[in-house]
């Protein structure tokens, strides 16, 4: 731990800001239910980025941490000021969330100072790195490429998505809104090879076996996935009016995706037979439940990648179970593995620990499997009525959904039970390391 | 050839062509239609970011469900300007009241007018195809449907 505490910094307020991200999540919920609820204090327009900010910064600063543990060498100094950016410019961003100050779009509403600090944090993130990896990249494992490629890309598109601030891109709406997606599209890809690097990191160590890792397969499927990130963005804006080959580009570039679901189905059908000689740690636990969520949402995104399709699934919660089913269902769980298989390696679990953990992990997987079934249901009938029932008003739709909303928020409140027994055991887990 | 090389190769390959590929994106001037937003539209846009409308609010349905989507909002039959300025002012189930100045009023409904000229949302006119590409209805131009 002496030698790299602050990747336990990392590691342990990423775990909080999940936790703060959940309740925020929460109390936005109750609003749907309960629309007088709090909307003074902490209206919806509150909740909703507070949430989305703090869920993104565990993603964020959880895959960090374990990049910094793994990595081994990096420049302690450099993390230290990498970290002290990080915390400030999040404190600053909830504050002024808190206060009301708002400037950015969707996802980024803070004001655009906040830029600064956290692209000099990834630009030190990057330094950082590629001075400690450089020296053996000739005998990297695709897990290194896809830390480099997030980090160089993540710099990239965050700054892209600043873009709009320019008035040469400002008074066109539609190249404006193309530009915004364009960009949020690609630094979630970016942040999703970090994750998926530590995923292809910790299988590695556990089943103590590099050749995958370095095999052509898996440069295959890091650059289509690379590709996806650079061209496959437009699916989100395929009912914005741009012009077609923009939509058909990227409808080609989504389709490729189906490789990468049939390598899936292929190679699980291949280790099933293997399955019950290995002896299951909790990090190897919650990286096959993600394996189960990769395949269940990777399935969802390729259906919303058909035009025909997204036509009816845009704008509603479909939608929303497959962003929440991606950060969630699979981010989270492999960023949770990461941890475990870190604190495992440090012998930090007690039997007791283990079991509640075990037991977390129950009641979140299944809550979070409704949960996101019931937004399947809700986006469904929420297309119903988009395009069939607009005699129907939104208010009156809404009001028909009441149970709907109830059954979400219940199952929403099993999520955060299941993941805090988690998050609590990982912390007092850290605090002995 | 090592491997490393082969990929580093590939690699530069394909951000080749995203370079190109960006360039297109950002400087094209005829693939995003002819529609451009006033100055009073920018500042409306401007109000619409300060309040974070689109937490609950979608244009083209892209932002929070709780509000319904206002992309075509000023032109939809029975609504238009004077019932968006009802919804500032008085808020309503969820939604809290706005305390806006009578211009910042103005220039966020003239950014909703303007808005509502790029496109059509939802797009109940769109023609599916049976390979499952979908040409969607367009207000100020016409690439699909001649």
């Amino acid at each position: 731990m002496k030698t790299n505490k602050y990747s336990f910094f990392f590691i342990s307020v990423g775990l909080i800001a999940l936790l703060l991200g959940l309740l925020c999540g929460l109390l936005a919920g109750f609003q749907y239910i309960i629309p007088d609820f709090i909307k003074e204090i902490l209206p919806f327009t509150v909740l909703r980025p507070l949430h989305t900010l703090f869920v993104v910064s565990w993603i964020l600063l959880g895959a960090i941490g374990g990049i910094y543990y793994y990595i081994e060498n990096a420049n302690q100094k450099l993390v230290k000021w990498h970290f002290g950016l990080f915390i400030i410019t999040g404190i600053g961003i909830s504050i002024s969330y808190l206060s009301k100050n708002f400037e950015g779009k969707e996802y980024l509403e803070f004001p655009s100072y906040f830029y600064f600090p956290i692209a000099l944090g990834w630009i030190i993130f990057g330094v950082n790195y590629f001075k400690t990896m450089l020296p053996n990249f000739k005998d990297w494992p695709v897990y290194y490429w896809m830390w480099a490629t997030g980090i160089v890309f993540m710099i990239y598109h965050f700054t892209e998505a600043h873009l709009w601030i320019l008035p040469y891109f400002r008074s066109n709406y539609i190249q404006n809104i193309t530009m915004q997606w364009k960009a949020g599209g690609s630094y979630v890809g970016s942040w999703n090879m970090l994750v998926y690097g530590t995923s292809l990191f910790v299988m590695s160590k556990i089943s103590n076996n590099e050749s995958y890792a370095k095999s052509k397969k898996a440069f295959f499927f890091y650059l289509l996935g690379l590709t996806n990130l650079m061209f496959g963005w437009a699916h989100h804006i395929y009912i914005i009016p741009t012009a077609p080959w923009i939509r058909y580009f990227a409808y080609a570039i989504s389709m490729t995706e189906w490789i990468v679901l049939i390598s899936i189905i292929y190679d699980w059908k291949k280790s099933l037979s293997e399955q019950n000689k290995i002896d299951y740690s909790l990090a190897y636990k919650l990286m096959i439940l993600a394996d189960i969520w990769v395949f269940l949402n990777l399935f969802l995104a390729l259906l919303l990648s058909i035009p025909s399709i997204n036509l009816f699934t845009h704008g509603t919660h479909i939608t929303v179970a497959h962003s929440m089913g991606t950060t969630i269902g699979i981010n989270t769980l492999i960023l949770l593995s990461s941890i475990a298989y870190i604190l495992e390696n440090e012998n930090k679990f007690t039997f007791i620990s283990e079991k509640r953990i075990r037991n977390g992990i129950k009641i979140f997987n299944l809550s979070f499997l409704f949960f996101w079934i019931s937004m399947l249901i809700m986006g469904m009938k929420k297309a119903h009525w988009t395009f069939f029932k607009q005699s129907v008003s939104f208010s009156q739709f809404q009001d028909s959904l009441h149970w709907f909303y109830v059954v979400f928020v219940l199952f929403g409140l099993g999520i955060l039970v299941g993941l805090y027994i988690i998050v609590f055991e990982f912390l007092k887990g850290i605090k002995k390391a | 050839m090592e491997n490393s090389k082969k990929y580093l190769l590939l690699l530069t390959l394909l951000v080749s062509v995203f370079s190109i590929y960006n360039f297109t994106i950002y400087t094209s001037k005829s693939d995003y239609g002819t529609i451009h937003l006033s100055k009073k539209a920018i500042n409306g846009e401007n109000i619409w970011l300060k309040n974070n409308c689109n937490s609950c609010h979608q244009l083209y349905g892209l932002g929070g469900y709780l509000g319904p989507d206002l992309t075509n909002i000023y032109s939809t039959k029975g609504k238009g300007e004077v019932y968006i300025k009802a919804f500032i002012e008085s808020g309503v189930k969820a939604m809290p009241k706005f305390d806006l100045s009578e211009k910042e009023k103005d220039d966020l409904v003239q950014f909703l007018k303007e808005a509502d000229q790029t496109g059509y949302y939802p797009n109940i006119d769109a023609n599916i195809k049976p390979n499952g590409w979908v040409s969607i209805k367009y207000k100020n131009q016409n690439y699909e449907n001649k």
